[in-house]
């Protein structure tokens, strides 16, 4: 009797999980941009950085700050690879502060590679050294993390949507309604005349303090590279990956180098093991 | 060891003699290593070893991260993100220490699970399940205060969550808090004293493995039949078992490989899948992330935790019976520690006579429909408390009192279970023929 109701009963449970929504989600859209530096051979192209730090250094470092990256790490081969000619000069358009100067008074003096990126402009604007990490939690479907394992979707792919889909504010919202409108942003203001009766949003997304960073062709990129909206904002957000996890393509071959010894010593204790119970396991040995 | 007659270590040459009517290490070292060791053990006797290597991996690891992280409040992100660029190697150690906990708790998963399916917690192995239960506490409270260390949003608001349950027993709670964290919230003496016991524990667990495997090498190994090896003599003993060295130490090591490889995947490809990208962003005390999330492996008794709201009718009785001293916060903290508490009472609670649950008819879809309570547990408990997740997490979490506080022990009175065969060697041999048939070369 026990065994014909627990069958129904574990299938229901089985089944039943997946179909229900979260009804506090709120609705974004995230595209799927492909990044050179996805799946287990993925590496960081270097053009690639180098447009991103262009675009980071133009527009974005205008408020937000990268304190964990040192100039110096801008010359890693794994990184965007600047000549130490370039890397000096590139920190040296920076003043730091440095309390060893004017015998202990402290004061200001242009940057060395040794120095890090400064911070934030604005209390509001949040540091972007690791973004890239912080902010690829929408692990979906249903809190199930296949659109990360499967599609390789992160914290890039959240930066590229995030700054190239801001639009105009639907109807329903009041035209002095603080913030811009971003269908990627999910935790900012949402005006009540945009929720349904239930309080779900109609619209995916939310307003966010940040005015739109890129329109395309914001910059003029010096490998001669169109720089239209998608171009800069997919640079900018391998820039941001990049920033975020430096050692990715080191830590790949690592990854790799370990997998091939493990699957190698794998097959060679396997067979060691058929051997060394072979005298035991006759039947199957004879099969 | 008292146990299954073997042959036990000889000195031979005058130097063995020597050491060994002084110190016998040696014959310790062998005793323990050719230990007679059931030969029908299936794969789900290999956990043990994975816990033990990843053990090893955490304290290699973490004594090295250990030389550059330095526990302050202003200090601690910095030095894991000097960890992840400047040191050699850093992010390989950091992202195998860190993925060590999660390939740790799948393995003490499974090696739990096992346990309960093929009755190893029957006696006479009762001190073996509950120094391991004791050990799985020793795991829980080691991994949440590693996941401290960081001092990332999750880091901070997951403590302020935690130590706050202690904070939910009546009348001393808040004593117990303070006293845990050293003030009267999160901040610098609760890193402090984090960083220090999340150094010191592991060698607890360490101690507290030696005993776990006394405790099993007295009884010896139980396997998938349940059946005891034949102790009547050596000869009958032989014909059940084989020497843990080299049939069990190579199986062990081929299937340790093969799940190293999908780790190293993971350390490699996905570090950080099973993380919260939350906890890339350094603590602050000012704004609380929108939902506060532990870590995979906490997951199932986090919603066990948060099943028990005030508007259940336990709670409400609850409520009523203890003149409103137990609420609905110390009530769910009392079920989630009490869902453990539970599974170390298994070997009292289960009245079955017959102790592998392959010879159990009925018992088989009950614990079936545990381990998926577990997984739908563990689900529920990832995400927000809204909507129809506090009800599944209710009957989950009722489901696994349920399972063994009643189930467990009506089974043992209302269930028939099949004959286990007589002995090991019969179980062996109707696997894989028997030794004295033709052989095969």
């Amino acid at each position: 009797m026990f065994r014909k109701l627990t069958l129904p009963a574990v299938l229901l449970a089985a089944l039943a999980a997946p179909v229900i929504a979260t009804a506090a989600t709120v609705e974004t859209e995230i595209t799927d941009f492909s990044f050179p530096f996805e799946g287990p051979f993925g590496k960081y192209d270097q053009h690639q950085l180098q447009r991103g730090l262009q675009v980071f250094t133009e527009v974005c470092s205008a408020c937000h700050g990268l304190t964990h990256v040192a100039y110096r790490t801008l010359g890693d081969a794994t990184g965007p690879g600047l000549p130490e000619d370039q890397v000096r000069a590139y920190a040296a358009q920076y003043q730091v502060y440095d309390k060893t100067l004017n015998g202990g008074q402290g004061g200001d003096r242009p940057a060395t590679p040794a120095d890090y990126f400064g911070g934030s402009q604005f209390q509001g604007a949040p540091d972007l050294s690791l973004m890239a990490k912080a902010r690829a939690g929408f692990e979906g479907p249903y809190g199930t993390g296949m659109a990360q394992l499967f599609k390789g979707m992160g914290g890039p792919e959240y930066i590229a949507s995030l700054v190239s889909h801001f639009e105009d504010p639907p109807a329903c919202a009041p035209p002095d309604f603080p913030g811009y409108y971003n269908k990627t942003f999910a935790v900012g203001g949402y005006p009540e005349e945009c929720k349904n009766p239930d309080g779900t949003h109609k619209y995916p997304g939310s307003w966010v303090a940040m005015p739109q960073p890129l329109y395309g062709n914001d910059v003029t990129y010096q490998d001669g590279t169109d720089s239209n909206l998608q171009q800069e904002a997919q640079d900018v957000a391998a820039f941001l990956m990049w920033a975020a996890e430096p050692k990715l393509d080191q830590r790949k071959q690592a990854g790799m180098t370990g997998v091939l010894f493990l699957t190698v010593l794998s097959v060679l204790l396997y067979l060691t093991n058929k051997r060394l119970w072979a005298p035991y396991k006759r039947r199957k040995h004879e099969a | 060891m008292a146990g299954i007659p073997h042959d036990h270590y000889e000195p031979k040459s005058n130097s063995e003699k020597w050491l060994h009517s002084r110190l016998p290490i040696v014959g310790l070292l062998y005793d323990t290593l050719m230990i007679p060791t059931p030969k029908n053990l299936n794969w789900m006797w290999i956990w043990g070893i994975v816990l033990a290597f990843a053990l090893v991996l955490q304290i290699a690891t973490g004594i090295v991260l250990a030389m550059h992280y330095t526990p302050q409040v202003s200090m601690a992100f910095n030095s894991v993100e000097h960890i992840m660029r400047d040191v050699n190697g850093g992010y390989m150690i950091r992202y195998m220490h860190m993925n060590g906990a999660s390939l740790f708790f799948v393995a003490v998963y499974m090696h739990i699970f096992r346990g309960l399916y093929y009755g190893s917690y029957k006696a006479p192995r009762e001190v073996t399940w509950i120094i391991g239960m004791l050990m799985y506490l020793v795991m829980m409270g080691t991994a949440f205060m590693g996941y401290v260390l960081p001092w990332g949003q999750m880091s901070f608001h997951g403590t302020a969550v935690i130590t706050g349950l202690f904070g939910a027993i009546p009348f001393i709670g808040n004593s117990i808090q303070t006293w845990l964290l050293g003030a009267g919230a999160v901040g610098q003496p609760a890193l402090n004293r984090f960083f220090s016991l999340h150094y010191l524990l592991p060698f607890i667990l360490a101690g507290l493995t030696i005993v776990h495997i006394w405790a099993f090498h007295t009884t010896g190994n139980n396997n998938p039949t349940g059946v005891e090896v034949r102790r009547t003599s050596k000869q009958d003993a032989e014909k059940d078992t084989l020497p843990f060295w080299p049939y069990f130490v190579i199986k062990d090591l081929f299937a340790l490989a093969v799940i190293l490889a999908v780790f190293m995947a993971i350390v490699g490809f996905m570090p950080n899948y099973l993380g919260e990208p939350v906890n890339y962003v350094p603590a602050n005390p000012l704004q609380t992330p929108t939902h506060i999330v532990p870590e995979w492996y906490f997951l199932p008794f986090y919603a066990i935790l948060r099943s028990f709201t005030q508007d259940v009718w336990v709670v409400i009785f609850a409520n009523w019976i203890s003149f409103g001293i137990i609420d609905a916060k110390f009530f769910g903290v009392l079920a989630m520690f009490g869902a453990i508490v539970v599974m170390a009472l298994a070997p009292w609670l289960d009245t079955s006579s017959v102790r592998s649950g392959r010879y159990r008819p009925m018992f088989k879809w009950w614990f079936a429909l545990l381990v998926i309570d577990f997984i739908v547990l563990m689900w529920v408990g990832s995400q927000p408390p809204e909507g129809i997740f506090p009800y599944i997490g209710l009957i989950g979490a009722t489901y696994w009192f349920a399972y063994f506080l009643v189930i467990l022990p009506l089974l043992g009175v209302i269930e028939k279970p099949l004959t286990p065969p007589a002995t090991i060697e019969e179980d062996f041999n109707a696997h894989y023929g028997s030794p004295s048939g033709t052989p095969a070369e």
